[in-house]
């Protein structure tokens, strides 16, 4: 898709006959995927090191598959204007009450992916019928929803512990080799480049996330109901029906994120994924989906987190090594993002284009 | 004529909500031990003679939660949307607070010479978020988004990342006590500052030109009101509140941690706007319910702290009580309650009843 959007700016640009204008959501996409491009350029260029390292790219998806995943799940929520805060407190739940039942109830793995599933699930559904049906102000049930969760996790239990289950190991460091693509370690031997699983499952939601948006009729019926609420139930779309199973699935995907976050550090903490919904929200406006619902896609937000976590590499590479430089510089890239989307949408609601 | 009963049904029926809501949690309390209640006459650790019990802990407890609902009344109404970073505010706020008092020898000027910064900087600050809001169009939650992920890193920047404490018996008049007084500082300054915004709304047209910004921003700009400065006002009030919040916080424990100075506050005082029955979509809007809200959030989770929950395992069931007053305060459930009632006694009762 993006190629073909990139040639009808390109046509445009040219002044061939242009074509349909580009949506606002094809050109927030390319803005973000150049956006991206031109950092990670800037820092290979600058810095070189380990920004040329491709294992050292592969570990943005490595270390952050659970936040692609709960971000798939915001886009979707957010595009149908909606918002879900609840999914960091989830994330966090779901690790800590996996953990529990791994080893103080010898659960099997199935039984805890069940677990992990069944718990994203039912906030999701939970929280749908109260936004959807009850028609309450979705920034309070989810807030209440991530208290909540927040507050079972320390229930379940107030100290951090680690899984010590074998073939729970075994899984965890289970590793995907790239093939072709690697680096020479000290010795001159080559290291091929690997993957956690967790990155395979982020980039298949990715893929299942993009498909269903852009082909099935759920998926337009999720634009047409952030577009305007009013006329997507003129049109005959189920309005309430849509904003349900949006949240709906995004409770599935915070579940199946709290088990990749599981996989990935292999402990239970009440301070596991710390304000991961707040990054989750910056990655898919950095993304281009528009709060205001009705515009976004899942490639930009997949953009959007590595956009996020580059820039925080550059930070730490560019000497700035206080953890607080890096919170103060995500809020200056959310803001120079925030800014460009306004001034653009401003910009073309003037000259009148969709 | 008919308008005008209108809107006072409707008035009505947002007070109902809160107040059904104070009276349910005084109830519980009533049944569940009764001496929750007792207020006793103590010599506190200064030698001045005080009121203590869990009511008065409940009311001054509540105090920087209420400067912030009230404020965040205004913010709701004129911008139809939350400002998500009054916490890194507060912090941001309390650190310059504390930095000038460090900076000087504590003394009563110095101390409103530190106010008057901390409030300078926190309104520069709001007005970051305003103009973001009124000149970009950005939704409130987005735009302080921004704040609230750089706003606690400001905060330990400018004390050079420590966590200074200061002390002084000046400062404990504000944060707990005034020798004479049995009433805690908070509760005095809050009873103080609610007079003036209820002066202040009462005498001038800011309410009312604040809530026709937020109920139609074009039909407010052609009636002569202008939104940009409302929306900058309104987050100009939000700066001072958070201020104020700020240095209660920072006096009544004596030191600053930019980490937990009322962490989580945003998530409160947002609930206290909604339990308050004012609608998070802006528009018409309630003080008093707003007030009511927050001493509700605070009596709910001084009755769980007596109930021995511990203060992680509060938000818990904190949040399962508001799911359950929202829901019963949700338009569609009253609206089904009404017609189940309606069928069951063959007499059409009206809406403004509860439940």
């Amino acid at each position: 898709m993006p190629i073909r959007k990139l040639k009808n700016l390109f046509s445009r640009d040219i002044g061939n006959k242009p074509k349909e204008p580009i949506s606002s959501t094809a050109l927030l996409l390319t803005i973000t995927i150049c956006a991206f491009s031109a950092m990670y350029i800037f820092a290979m260029i600058v810095w070189g090191g380990g920004f040329l390292n491709p294992q050292q790219f592969l570990d943005i998806f490595n270390n952050n598959a659970y936040l692609i995943v709960i971000s798939c799940g915001l886009t979707i929520v957010m595009i149908a204007a909606g918002i879900d805060i609840s999914v960091g407190g989830v994330v966090a739940l779901i690790t800590m009450t996996c953990v529990i039942f791994l080893e103080d109830y010898s659960g099997s793995i199935a039984g805890s992916i069940f677990l992990a599933l069944g718990i994203g699930l039912t906030i999701g559904l939970v929280q749908g019928f109260l936004v959807a049906y009850l028609k309450i102000q979705p920034f309070i049930v989810t807030l209440a929803g991530m208290f909540f969760a927040k507050g079972l996790t320390t229930i379940v239990s107030s100290v951090p512990r680690t899984v010590t289950n074998n073939t729970f190991l075994e899984f965890k460091q289970f590793r995907v080799v790239v093939p072709g693509i690697g680096s020479c370690g000290k010795t001159g031997n080559f290291i091929p480049a690997r993957i956690e699983p967790g990155v395979i499952i982020a980039l298949i939601i990715v893929l299942a996330v993009w498909v269903m948006l852009k082909w099935t009729r759920f998926g337009r019926n999720l634009y047409a109901v952030g577009g305007s609420d009013q006329s997507a139930l003129m049109l005959g779309i189920n309005v309430k029906r849509t904003q349900f199973l949006s949240y709906v699935i995004c409770g599935l995907f915070a579940g199946i994120g709290g088990y990749v976050y599981l996989l990935h550090t292999g402990a239970g903490n009440s301070a596991n994924a710390y304000q991961a919904e707040i990054q989750a929200i910056a990655s898919s406006i950095i993304g281009g989906t528009l709060l205001t619902g009705g515009v976004g896609s899942v490639i930009g937000t997949l953009f959007g987190v590595m956009s996020l976590k580059t820039f925080s590499n550059i930070v730490i590479a560019s000497g700035l090594r206080e953890p607080y430089w890096q919170s103060i510089t995500t809020g200056l890239m959310l803001c120079f993002f925030i800014l460009l989307q306004s001034v653009i949408i401003a910009y073309r609601k003037k000259k009148g284009v969709g | 004529m008919l308008k005008s009963l209108n809107i006072k049904k409707l008035s009505h029926s947002q007070l109902a909500i809160p107040l059904f809501a104070l009276f349910l949690v005084i109830v519980f309390n009533v049944f569940r031990d009764i001496s929750f209640f007792s207020i006793h006459v103590i010599t506190n650790n200064y030698g001045n003679t005080v009121l203590s019990g869990n009511l008065v802990s409940i009311i001054n407890g509540a105090s920087e939660l209420v400067l912030l609902a009230i404020a965040m009344t205004l913010v709701t109404s004129a911008t139809k949307g939350q400002d998500i970073s009054v916490g890194a505010a507060a912090a941001i706020a309390g650190s310059v607070f504390v930095r000038v008092l460090r900076g000087n020898e504590i003394t009563m000027p110095v101390i409103f010479l530190a106010l008057a910064t901390a409030c300078i900087v926190a309104i520069l600050f709001g007005l970051f978020n305003g103009a973001l809001v009124a000149f970009f169009d950005i939704q409130p939650m987005i735009a302080s988004l921004i704040l609230f992920t750089a706003g606690r890193p400001i905060a330990y920047w400018i004390n050079g990342g420590a966590t200074p404490n200061v002390d002084s018996p000046l400062l404990s008049y504000i944060g707990s006590f005034i020798p004479g007084i049995p009433i805690p500082s908070p509760i005095l300054i809050i009873l103080v500052f609610g007079i003036l915004v209820t002066l202040a709304l009462r005498f001038t047209n800011l309410g009312l030109y604040i809530q026709s910004v937020g109920i139609n921003e074009r039909a407010a700009r052609l009636n002569g009101i202008n939104p940009v400065l409302m929306k900058l006002l309104a987050f100009m009030i939000l700066g001072v509140c958070v201020t104020i919040a700020g240095a209660i916080n920072v006096c009544r424990i004596g030191l600053i941690n930019h980490e937990t100075i009322l962490i989580d506050i945003e998530m409160d005082a947002i609930l206290a706007v909604a339990i308050g029955g004012n609608a998070l979509s802006g528009g018409k809007f309630k003080l008093a319910g707003s007030i009511i809200g927050a001493y509700i959030i605070q009596a709910l989770t001084i009755t769980l702290y007596a109930m021995k929950v511990s203060s992680t395992a509060v938000k818990a069931y904190k949040a399962v009580v508001i799911i359950a007053i929202v829901v019963i305060g949700s338009p569609v459930v009253q609206q089904h309650a009404v017609q189940l009632r309606n069928r069951l006694f063959k007499k059409p009762i009206k809406l403004t009843e509860n439940n």
